[in-house]
């Protein structure tokens, strides 16, 4: 399997993530600068966290407008795998990819640190090997990881069970307390409605390794090895 | 608009006297210009030129087998750690423009000394910081001032980390009456690099190209160096446009744009801008190549209209670094420039007459010698008022506190409560190498790259050293490599920021020397070089000077992951052994300063000998695997030790500390040196007991780990029991409700 791991600039977890990935038998990940124009031949591509562009302006707004975003919208419209992770998931919403935004943390401060998500759903590419109600141990770093959408919008992520992950407490229960950011119903993670597009505000390349105090960001990475398997014997 | 004349008064406002005026004079052989008078000003502030502390600096050892790089030569000092690989580090301070501008004061703080890093060859990995206020407590008008200045430096610190994408990973916070008004920031980066990369700072190649990259140059930072070498005042507020203004995104691209630079064979010598900025880095890289350089203010990317040359030689704009290109290689550097996007300009050549001269177009404006300018400056020898180390404290003057009162009362100290409120503002995990969490004794960080497990360690009870600056300023080289230990490390190199009032005064001098001299006994005993460091005198605030702080950052090598250690209790029915022996005194303990308000008497003795026997001894037992948990014990003593160590578990401990024949104030709340708290498994205790027996270190068995939740600890007949969740809440709230109430 070949993964491109966007490179903006301002991104620092693109090294993370293709580390992450590479711990992966039979993956290949390749850094991509975002003055790229084309991403044929990737089965998955990866929007690494960061501050693109500083994140000034607001975040994502700029990194939208790279180069590369054109190949990514082609490549998400033909069904290959997009994973935004952080910075990555408010570029997506910047590009339309996905739904809604990111707002500033309720708590005003960047918060960093050790939270349990919920699995909402397994029906998608990048949660099919987890169980629903699974919890998962992620961290999470960011100063605008608040989740906002129209309510018609929020209609339809609950009616197309697009939400695939959300903040909860060690036990799993979705709960204001368990909630870092604001976000609207506790969301931590949303995927298209296509399926193949899935932002999250968490880091899972930070929980890969035992050493570094968990492996539960493994499930989504292995899901999309697993469903691109499968996707590549049904060609 | 027409230069100033050179007056009397124009030259005392540049802080030059008139000794240091008649040098000048006598190295130019003239009347110096507008702009050359600047030049001397910043490059001879104490700052850029340590002309009061380098004569002590030179006491300190700095050599070794696995230095690669000495203190002094360049920006870092570099240490070998095998391999092929190295790390370079340091820390540095931003004191006053964290006083004035608290958050820009910081970030520019951490953006400062992660370009000295880079300018190595080295890539950053992590960050620490250790840093000072007056108290947050009350609702005083300098409480709340302090909170301000407390709140902005942690969110300008985590503005700059977290978007350059380097973890935070370790660091220290104090409150003290002493900082009021003139906090202490001080910021430490470690990099990795190979031996082959390491980088110089010198402008080597006559003929070879001067390039400019980076930011463009404002009006921002005039003249910080010798802002930085003064002390505040009420109308210090006037100064900040003294306070650079930070931008991490530039940083992150000029980082990633020299580092590739740098991988390839173009570059001569480069070199940062940072204090002084383009004419320290001309004159700098001039003088280590025993060359010259030549420059045109007028090919500089400005900022701003109608900059004058003043201006622009001495405006610290950040981000931005000086390349001598090797002739012929323009193209591939101006490549990897546009690549990302930075503004560059080639703005002169290497000369070989071993001038600093600078042009504004046709007319010379600078011309003086670098090697005068950079290394000939003036220097002192201080006077230092003779000092009687003060007496042990007299115990009958200290009344006896509840023990069950006291602890909470000092877990919820702001120095001895928990940072998370800081930490949490921090991306900690960044590069994902992040192996112990901030809060335990020593940051633990895996340089994926080069397959090495690194330790990381910052310290300084300031408390000593206000008592005993000799004392203080061994105790805080021996508690960082007690905190290395604690983790399963074994030192490498100290990188020490010696925070200091006004160097004129005798009092304050002694401190100076005498924390130097501490310093340099520790990193003998512990056989450590100090691979550099930075020195910020001048902080004094209109209530005088600051408590003396000598901050040492130790940095450690772990051979093995699983030698890897932490101070959280691991399993229900280990064994407790205390390491080291308790003595009686309670002069300079927190103890002493939050329960009964003094701080006073000596401090803890501390033995070299005993100190090193003890991390050989634990390190000793934590390589053969039989270690659960470590900690050791500082502000607070044993039982603030004992709680840390509950803290994050779903454990207790029952100690039994028998009949001391003390006060069991002094039982607890003690801070002798040497001490540290681990936990075994009971299967392993006989075994553990034997080798610490053969060490002939002092230890003994105090007690178990157990499944109730509370922490109970007697002594003689008396028991005190405290539920450790209460105590953790204390721990973990104190410092959120004062700062969001």
């Amino acid at each position: 399997m070949r993964v491109a791991v966007i490179q903006f600039p301002g991104s620092n977890c693109d090294t993370d993530c293709q580390a992450a990935l590479a711990s992966f038998p039979g993956v290949m990940a390749e850094i991509v600068w975002h003055k790229e124009t084309s991403l044929t031949g990737y089965d998955a591509i990866v929007l690494p966290g960061g501050f693109s562009y500083g994140d000034y302006l607001r975040c994502g707004s700029i990194a939208r407008f790279s180069p590369i975003m054109g190949a990514v919208r082609t490549a998400a419209d033909s069904g290959v795998l997009v994973l935004g992770i952080c910075n990555g998931f408010q570029i997506l919403c910047e590009a339309g990819l996905l739904p809604g935004t990111l707002l500033r943390n309720n708590g005003l401060l960047f918060r960093c640190e050790n939270l349990q998500l919920r699995v909402e759903n397994t029906d998608a590419p990048f949660t099919s090997v987890l169980h629903e109600g699974q919890v998962l141990d992620i961290p999470i770093a960011h100063g605008e990881g608040n989740y906002f959408a129209d309510p018609e919008t929020m209609k339809q992520l609950e009616a197309n069970a697009q939400i695939l992950v959300r903040y909860c407490d060690a036990s799993g229960n979705v709960t204001l307390e368990a909630n870092p950011n604001g976000s609207l119903g506790n969301i931590a993670g949303i995927c298209s409605h296509g399926r193949n597009v899935f932002g999250l505000m968490p880091h899972p390349e930070r929980v890969c390794d035992p050493i570094l105090g968990g492996t539960d960001g493994r499930g989504i990475f292995q899901s999309m090895i697993e469903w691109t398997a499968s996707h590549d014997a049904k060609k | 608009m027409a230069n100033p004349k050179i007056t009397p008064e124009l030259i005392a406002k540049h802080g030059l006297s008139p000794e240091e005026y008649e040098k000048v004079l006598s190295i130019l052989g003239r009347e110096p210009s507008f702009e050359e008078l600047g030049v001397f000003s910043v490059m001879w502030s104490e700052h850029c030129s340590y002309k009061n502390s380098r004569p002590e600096l030179r006491k300190f050892p700095t050599t070794g087998p696995s230095v690669l790089v000495k203190a002094g030569e360049e920006n870092a000092g570099v240490i070998d750690i095998g391999d092929g690989w190295a790390v370079a580090f340091k820390i540095e301070s931003h004191n006053h423009p964290s006083a004035v501008e608290p958050f820009q004061g910081a970030a520019t703080g951490v953006g400062g000394i992660i370009r000295d890093i880079f300018t190595m060859g080295a890539r950053p990995v992590f960050l620490m910081d250790s840093l000072r206020f007056g108290s947050i407590e009350g609702d005083s008008k300098q409480a709340k001032t302090n909170r301000r200045l407390f709140a902005g430096v942690v969110a300008g610190i985590a503005h700059y980390g977290n978007c350059i994408g380097l973890p935070t990973i370790a660091g220290e916070v104090y409150f003290d009456e002493s900082y009021s008004g003139n906090p202490l920031v001080n910021a430490f980066c470690l990099g990795i690099l190979r031996h082959e990369q390491i980088a110089r700072g010198a402008a080597e190649g006559v003929g070879n190209p001067v390039f400019y990259v980076g930011a463009e140059t404002g009006r921002d930072g005039l003249a910080g160096a010798a802002f930085a070498s003064r002390e505040l005042t009420e109308e210090s507020k006037a100064d900040r446009p003294a306070v650079q203004v930070g931008d991490p995104f530039r940083e992150k691209l000029l980082l990633e744009a020299c580092l590739e630079l740098l991988a390839t064979d173009c570059v001569a010598g480069i070199q940062d801008m940072g204090a002084a900025g383009l004419t320290c880095s001309t004159c700098e890289t001039a003088s280590r190549g025993g060359t010259g350089v030549e420059i045109d203010i007028q090919l500089v990317p400005q900022r701003a209209k109608g900059q004058t040359p003043y201006e622009v030689l001495l405006s610290e704009s950040q981000e931005r670094m000086l390349v001598i290109v090797k002739k012929g290689q323009e193209d591939t550097v101006k490549q990897i420039f546009e690549k990302w996007d930075l503004p560059y300009a080639e703005i002169g050549v290497v000369t070989d007459d071993g001038q600093m001269r600078v042009r504004n177009g046709d007319e010379v404006v600078v011309d003086v010698p670098a090697r005068a300018l950079a290394d000939d400056g003036p220097l002192y020898s201080r006077e230092a008022a003779p000092f009687t180390p003060p007496a042990p404290l007299d115990l009958a003057s200290v009344p006896q506190a509840d023990p069950l009162k006291a602890l909470p009362s000092l877990l919820a100290h702001p120095s001895i409560a928990s940072k998370r409120w800081v930490w949490r503002q921090y991306d900690h995990m960044v590069r994902t190498g992040t192996a112990v969490l901030p809060g335990s004794d020593a940051a633990v960080f895996i340089v994926r790259e080069a397959n090495k497990i690194l330790a990381a360690s910052t310290d300084c009870n300031a408390i000593y050293c206000k008592l005993d600056p000799l004392v203080g300023a061994r105790i805080a080289v021996a508690e960082c490599a007690r905190n290395l230990a604690c983790s399963g490390a074994v030192p490498i190199g100290v990188t020490d920021n010696l925070n200091f009032g006004n160097p004129h005064k005798p009092e304050n001098f002694y401190q100076l020397r005498a924390a130097v001299e501490g310093i340099s006994e520790g990193c003998r005993a512990f056989n450590v070089p100090v691979t550099g460091g930075n020195v910020s005198l001048y902080n004094e605030s209109p209530a005088g000077a600051i408590d003396p702080t000598p901050t040492i950052s130790m940095v450690g090598r772990i051979d093995d992951a699983a030698h890897l250690t932490t101070q959280a209790f691991k399993g229900q029915g280990d064994q407790i052994i205390l390491i080291g022996e308790t003595g009686s005194e309670l002069g300079g303990s927190h103890y002493l300063l939050a329960i009964h308000g003094r701080k006073e008497g000596a401090p803890p003795v501390l033995h070299f000998e005993k100190e090193i026997a003890i991390h050989h001894a634990l390190l000793g037992v934590i390589r053969k695997g039989l270690v659960c948990s470590a900690h050791d014990c500082s502000e607070g003593g044993l039982a603030v030790a004992l709680a840390e160590s509950c803290f994050g578990t779903e454990f207790g401990a029952s100690i039994d500390l028998g009949e001391t024949g003390q006060r069991a104030d002094v039982d607890l709340f003690n801070e002798s040196q040497g001490r540290i708290v681990i936990s075994v498994s009971p299967s392993n205790r006989s075994l553990v007991e034997s080798e610490l027996k053969s060490s002939g270190v002092s230890f003994r068995f105090i007690g178990t780990v157990t499944a109730v939740p509370d922490l109970s600890i007697t002594t003689g007949a008396s028991v005190y029991t405290w539920p450790v969740r209460d105590l953790n809440d204390t721990f973990e709230k104190t410092i959120p409700s004062l700062m969001e109430g």
